[in-house]
């Protein structure tokens, strides 16, 4: 009797709810039923049932594989240095915006800075090969005209490093500082106020107000980029990188395209996304609790 | 050197260096819109920098009139739209019901979702997947794998939960069916973030280009960034193997790709200063919580 009277009260949102969860079922818990195949000798003709199982062998192949732990490397190397590069650049970007007088100015640059956020990663590789190419690039004329020959940025592994890492900082810095503008409009303006009655110049209170103030929210996004560091996107290293450069250009994303649906190996595909998922989780589960534990505030 | 000065001086200094940070964001685009402007001459001289040479328009004229680069345009609008649509439909339908903390099983249902965030089965199960359902070379490959992002759902959840629930019971009190409160009452006050969410799942859409990659053969389905991508990877592989010696091909002239880079930029680079607050209103809401 209560069941039904809840029923035809709720039944609309049920209703609604139908197509929500068989999209999550379809689409999201299909492949992670599919993640079998990682321990079968899949073909296509027998399916997924179909194939044989075959136990941990493709892990043992894939664990023995010179180009899977080279991917692995490269994708710890450019996730670290684009760390490193990358992350105190929005930072310092909104501190300094933070400390402009001129709305119109702060407004204008802001604007500016966050465009390259919604270029997508294919228009930027078009714009990287004119900027950087050898023949006509902006970046090479300019050396040119002060007397340097041409550098190689996108077919020397090294110099190309460089061209992914500031191509990284060019598309993320100014949208980074949406973050820290927000939780620096909330630091109390009275500390900056009396910071100045005790003559504090606009360093040190840049040092003493402005920076703790952003701790927290440095922190969490340290913790969070963390968690990311066996995550890539597929975009990025796939368009900026070229044969030339696969030395450092071929990370996990870009491996499994190539191994999995260029070469047809499902199998082996199927085992080093899965490992990474794996590994992912593990590293952003970690990254939870030791934001748990430094910030009182999970990042979940 | 008196507080007025240096106050004076960390002003100065830190507009300049705003200023050049400005110039950088912009100049690539400066540079690029350069040589889609100059005679291929100027180009291959090396004499192109930030203002066009020799203003030579011939580069667009071929885009516009390449009937496959339009098209490529006009399907990624149309598709830009349809995915816009079914996603906010999808994402309203699942937000609306886990509002509700009565809802038997809700805990469930959010279980479900959440965990999606956080594992994944990968390309390849998700490739076999739309393979199975005979979605490969249809719009549909690329719409229904990403019809509800579980991020955007928790940002519209906690936005519903934000309406006063005295509006709710009133409407409950005068009669109002489930699908009623939510059209009159729950959608006209989330306007706001209506219109954030579907931008971000066009912007999504528009940028996307992956799943375009794997899903897509047929050219009459080539949304724009995967025919821009081998135009571009062209040329990328002609640069880097000029290198190594002379006699390589030059596939397509610089101002033609450049012209094409453009060609893709225009469209969200006009929309972009009306949707800006947007924008950034999204990603305070989605820092509310992260």
């Amino acid at each position: 009797m209560r069941g039904t009277v809840y029923f035809r009260r709720y039944w609309q949102l049920y209703a609604l709810l139908v197509l929500p969860l068989a999209y999550f079922v379809i689409f999201k818990y299909g492949p992670m039923w599919g993640v079998q195949i990682a321990f079968k000798d899949f073909n296509f003709f027998q399916g997924i049932m179909g194939s044989e199982w075959i136990g941990l062998d493709a892990f043992r192949e894939v664990f023995h594989s010179h180009d899977f732990f080279k991917t692995l490397r490269n994708t710890l190397m450019l996730n670290i240095l684009d760390l490193i590069v990358s992350f105190p650049a929005p930072l310092i970007l909104a501190i300094m915006l933070f400390e402009v007088k001129f709305q119109w100015f702060k407004r204008l640059s802001q604007t500016i800075l966050y465009i390259p956020h919604f270029i997508s990663w294919v228009i930027i590789g078009g714009i990287v090969y004119q900027v950087f190419g050898t023949q006509s690039g902006l970046v090479n004329n300019f050396l040119a005209s002060l007397g340097f020959g041409p550098v190689p940025f996108l077919s020397d592994k090294h110099y190309w490093l460089f061209t992914y890492l500031a191509t990284g900082v060019w598309q993320s810095a100014g949208w980074g500082t949406i973050l820290y503008l927000a939780a620096l409009t909330g630091i109390n303006r009275d500390l900056f106020e009396a910071a100045e009655v005790d003559g504090a110049g606009r360093l040190k209170r840049i040092w003493h107000i402005t920076l703790p103030g952003l701790k927290t929210t440095i922190a969490t996004l340290l913790i969070i980029n963390l968690g990311n560091m066996i995550a890539i996107g597929f975009d990025r290293p796939f368009v900026i990188g070229n044969k030339m450069v696969m030395d450092y250009s071929d990370v996990l994303s870009t491996y499994v395209y190539r191994t999995g649906l260029e070469s047809g190996q499902y199998t082996l595909a199927t085992v080093v996304g899965l490992f990474q998922a794996v590994v992912g989780l593990v590293f952003v589960l970690g990254a939870n609790y030791a934001s748990k534990k430094l910030t009182d505030e999970g990042i979940l | 050197m008196t507080e007025r000065t240096s106050n004076r001086i960390f002003d100065t200094v830190n507009v300049i260096l705003l200023t050049i940070f400005v110039l950088i964001c912009l100049a690539p685009f400066f540079h690029i819109v350069a040589i889609s402007l100059s005679s291929t001459r100027a180009v291959v001289s090396g004499a192109v920098t930030l203002l066009p040479i020799d203003l030579d328009l011939k580069a667009y004229r071929s885009v516009l009139s390449d009937m496959s680069m339009v098209h490529s345009l006009g399907f990624t609008v149309f598709l830009t739209a349809l995915t816009t649509v079914f996603c906010m439909i999808m994402t309203v339908a699942a937000a609306y019901p886990l509002t509700h903390t009565k809802l038997k099983g809700r805990k469930v249902f959010m279980f479900i979702i959440v965990v999606t965030m956080f594992f994944s089965g990968g390309i390849i199960p998700e490739y076999i997947l739309v393979q199975n359902l005979h979605l490969l070379n249809t719009v549909w490959a690329l719409v229904l794998p990403g019809l509800i992002s579980p991020f955007y759902l928790i940002i519209l959840i906690s936005f519903f939960n934000g309406i006063p629930n005295s509006l709710v019971e009133a409407a409950e009190i005068d009669g109002a069916t489930q699908f009623g409160t939510l059209f009159k009452i729950i959608l006209p006050l989330s306007l706001p973030v209506i219109a954030t969410l579907s931008l971000f799942y066009a912007v999504g859409r528009w940028n996307g280009f992956q799943d375009s990659l794997l899903y897509i053969t047929k050219t009459e389905l080539y949304p724009l960034q995967l025919k821009l991508y081998q135009l571009v990877q062209n040329s990328m592989i002609s640069d880097v193997t000029r290198n190594e010696g002379p006699g390589v091909l030059h596939s397509t002239p610089e101002s033609l790709k450049a012209a094409s880079v453009v060609f893709a930029t225009v469209p969200i680079l006009l929309v972009y200063p009306w949707l800006q607050r947007y924008f950034v209103s999204g990603v305070m809401l989605g820092a509310v919580k992260g």
